[in-house]
Order: structure tokens, then sequence, then C-alpha cells
């Protein structure tokens, strides 16, 4: 049973194989989920007709019964045309939603063209129309999966990126460096903010560093410990670290906390820090005329 | 063991390079060689250029911090200049703030604070 | 082999070489070689000398070190890790601090015996 059932879709796919790219098409038009913003209909085109490629392939080789396994060689082919398909997909902008009625809108030509063939036989109709579901199921939890991947991929990206533009290292004046600090402060992210601070004193030879916290929520023993070690560290190499920025509701939580700085110096604002920081390097801010 | 480190007398300032194989032996040498010379030779500052060393452990941390020590009750400063990034992250994680050490970023930064004291 | 202050150095400067061929990043190479450095140096001033390894995990995505000595052992290991602990003339940063800059770290010790360390940092 299992094999006849496999040599009926062949025969369909065989014998149409440009109708039901076009159906599928079709399907996909009316199903609402043919993205023309996002593809070009030669775009589309060319990317259906190698999946159902490679989907015939998949059934020509694949042993399509109860033994049924997605992960079978026999469908590698597939599998790595559904994951590319996904993957470009996913990067254009594609909905989860859409992507999966996209592979399932297959099932309606398939069917049609069962139930054109074996209209006399109904009981290897229901044969086969449970078997294309099974498969074309299985293509769209294969493809939901990818699609989960994918995104998550993008959003690893996304947060290192934005870690990067959270961190920049500003050069105020000549041996003067400023690190305006912006949100939380959890362990990863002060590494990151420590070794990229280090390397700019090392590379512009800097003296001073503030590191403004003026952008910092909130101030907790684990934030302060950050702060400090990065001080102790800007001190190690040879500079001189100012933080600034201190509201009064953080100077009374790290008071609360017991939080000791030390010796490292502390301003309220960063105007503050920055004349301090120009005396230690030779400037004096003067003014010129009043307004 | 001398070829490894160089010591240079300027502007009553010792000037030493410490080489990146230094081992814990030659560095406990180096201490004493140096406690002898700052009271000897009435040196202002010692100033120890470690931007050649890609580790230092809390041994060499430990034996920088007491020359600190040594040096200001002989009435001398101890600068540590030129540190690598990748060296104070590491002292800092190990919880070695060496807070008795001036430091400075290079050796000419180093002298100017001298003479200036 | 672990005998000489000498071979502290080489120890550390071996695995820094290993893992900057492998391209890691200057302050994982400088982390793990100073945490491999404490180590050595625990193996030859409190066991004696010893010996120490360099391999390859089976993924090749990670360095690991193992460091062996004969010595006395450690008594209690409970009291030994965290800082501020020194039995002869330590500081006490060297076991807690060395674990601090290894990705994985591992302790088996037998009084009497000696003690192996088994240290790891992601390339």
């Amino acid at each position: 049973m299992p094999q006849t059932a496999t040599t009926n879709i062949l025969a369909i796919l065989e014998a149409d194989f440009n109708g039901i790219i076009e159906e599928w098409l079709g399907t996909q038009v009316s199903e609402g989920v043919k993205r023309s913003d996002l593809f070009s209909d030669s775009e589309s085109r060319s990317q259906n007709a190698e999946l159902l490629k490679a989907f015939s392939k998949g059934v020509r080789a694949g042993v399509v019964d109860a033994e049924f396994d997605l992960e079978d060689t026999a469908w590698e082919d597939l599998r790595a045309v559904l994951a590319d398909v996904t993957k470009e997909r996913v990067n254009r902008g594609v909905t989860p939603t859409e992507m999966a009625t996209f592979v399932l809108a297959l099932k309606s030509p398939l069917f049609s063209r069962l139930e054109a063939m074996l209209s006399d036989d109904p009981s290897s109709l229901i044969q086969e129309v449970m078997l294309v579901t099974r498969l074309v199921d299985a293509f769209a939890i294969y493809t939901n999966e990818v699609f989960i991947e994918e995104r998550e991929l993008i959003i690893e990206r996304q947060r290192e990126e934005m870690m990067e533009l959270s961190t920049p290292v500003v050069e105020l004046w000549d041996r003067v460096l400023t690190l305006p600090l912006i949100g939380t402060l959890d362990s990863a992210r002060a590494q990151e903010v420590m070794e990229n601070l280090l390397q700019t004193i090392l590379e512009r030879q800097a003296e001073v560093v503030i590191l403004d916290i003026t952008g910092v929520g909130t101030v907790d023993t684990q934030v302060a410990q950050h702060l400090l070690r990065a001080a102790a560290a800007v001190r190690l190499m040879g500079a001189e670290c100012i933080i600034s920025g201190i509201s009064p509701m953080i100077a009374q939580t790290m008071v609360q906390l017991g939080i000791d700085v030390g010796t490292v110096s502390t301003r309220s604002s960063i105007r503050t820090a920055l004349a301090d920081a120009l005396k230690t390097v030779g400037y004096v801010i003067t003014k010129t005329r009043d307004h | 063991m001398a070829g490894v480190t160089t010591i240079h007398l300027v502007e009553r300032a010792l000037l030493v390079s410490i080489q990146d194989d230094v081992t814990d032996t030659e560095i406990i040498d180096l201490q004493d060689q140096l406690s002898h010379r700052i009271s000897e030779e009435e040196v202002r500052g010692v100033v120890l250029d470690i931007s050649a060393l890609e580790i230092v452990d809390t041994f060499v941390g430990r034996v920088i911090a007491q020359l600190a020590g040594i040096s200001r009750l002989l009435d001398a400063e101890t600068y540590v200049v030129g540190m690598r990034p990748a060296v104070a992250v590491t002292l800092v994680e190990l919880g070695m703030y060496l807070p008795e050490t001036r430091t400075a970023l290079s050796l000419t930064h180093a002298l100017t604070q001298l003479r200036r004291a | 082999m672990l005998n000489t202050s000498r071979d502290v150095v080489t120890a550390r400067q071996a695995v820094a070489r290993e893992m900057k061929a492998r391209g890691t990043n200057t302050i994982r190479i400088t982390r793990f070689a100073t945490a491999v450095s404490e180590i050595a140096r625990n193996a030859i001033m409190h066991g004696g000398g010893g010996e120490l390894f360099v391999f390859l995990d089976r993924s090749k995505t990670y360095l690991i070190v193992r460091c062996r000595d004969r010595g006395p052992g450690i008594e209690d290991m409970d009291r030994a890790m965290p800082d501020g602990y020194t039995s002869a003339n330590g500081l006490g940063l060297g076991l807690g601090g060395a674990k601090r800059l290894s990705h994985g770290f591992d302790v088996t010790t037998t009084v009497g015996e000696g003690t192996i360390v088994t240290m790891s940092a992601k390339l």
C-alpha cells in the first residue's frame, strides 16, 4: 500500500510539475501569504520550483510509509532548500504564520490532483491524502524550527550590535576619554566595556577617563562592583578615573548598601568631572565674554 | 639574569624594564638589588616598566607591592608603567589592586610626575 | 616537568603560545596563562614539583591543562579555595584566583599522595 502511494504522488508530480507550482503560488495569493512586496514573481516561482524539485526527489528516494522520517538522508536536499528559503524569508521580514501557510499551501494542488486521479477509489484517496498531509505537515514543522533558529541568530546578532553601540568610548579632549554608560550593566557588558575602555586608553595614551553613569538607572552592589573594578583597572594602567553622574538617589543607595568607593574620585555631574579632567591634563576653561 | 632586566639611573630615578620571561627567583633578586640601590644611591623613585609582561600573576604582583612598600620606607616612590589592558583586567580579577603603588601610562609620564613631586 | 621557577615561565608561555596560535583573544590568553602560572607555582612550592600537560578537548574548542604534583595534598579544600587562605608565604589568592580566571576548574587531592588540578579555557 505505501509503495503505490508513493508511485501515485510521483506520477502527479511528474505529469504536471509546472501546473502544481502555478496552483501553489495561486493558493499562496488567495491565502494572503504571497509577499509580492518582498519577493518578485520570478523569485517566488523559482523558489517554489526548487522546493518542489527537492520534494519529488525525496519522494522518489524516501521510504514514505509509517517509518517516514524527515531526518532521513533521502530528504537531505529538501531540508537544505527549505532551510535556505526559510532563512531568506526570515531576513526579509516574513512572519512565522506566513511561512507555515506558504508550505502548507502545497497541499491544495496535490489534493485536487489526487482527487481527480483516484476519484473511483475513495479508500486509496484517503490514504494518499493522509500521506501528503503527513509529509507537508512535517515540512511545515521543520520550516518553523529553522525559522525560530534563524530568528534567534538575528536576535543574538542584534544584541551584540547593540552592545557595541551602547558602549562608545569618546575622546573629549587630548588625553581625556569619557564612557557614557546607559541602561543596565550586567557582568558580560561590564567586562566588554572595561576591555574596550582599557584598549582605548592604550591607543590614545589617555590620562583621564570619565565614567559617566548619568544614564544608568539603578546602582546595586553588583553594578557598583563592576564600576569600581573598571576604575581599578584604569588606575593600574596609569590613568586617572573619575566616576561622574552620581544622582542623589544613587548616592543614597550606595551608602545604604555600604559601598566603599575607596580612592576613586566621584562627581555629581559630568561638567565638574570634565573641568577636573582638563585641569589634570593642563587646560582651563575660560569665559571670553558676558552674555 | 642581569641580561633580561635592565636598570638605568636617570634623574635620581631607577628605570627598570622587566622582561616577559622573568622567573620568580629573578624577580626576588631584582627586589633585593633595587632595595640596596635605593638606599645607597639616594634614589627618589623607581619606575618599573612592565609593558613587556604578558602575565602578572599574584607572585609578581606581590613582589611589586612589596617593592613599593620597601621604597616608601626608604623615601622613594615606586611607579608601575605600561601595564597592558589584559594584565590590568586579570589583576583586578585576582583582587590585586596594588594600592600602594603609583601607576603611569609610560616612562615619560612617570618621570614628569617624579619631577613635579 | 615542573621543578624550578623557570619551568613556571615555560609552562605559561607554552599555554599562551598554544592559544595565540589558535587565534584566541589577548585578554582570554592572559587570564588563562596567569591561572596556569599560579597552579604551576603551587605544584612546585607546595607539591615539591610535578608534571603539567596541555591538550585540546575533543571538539577543539577548549584548551585543557592538567597539573599533577606528588605533594602532601590539600587537607581542607573548602578552606583552601576562598581568597585569603594561605599555607606558606602565599597571598592567598592562588587557587580561588586561578579558578576565577579559568573556564572549567577541578581539583582532586589525596592527602599524602598529591594534587591534580585540571583547568580549561575557551579558545
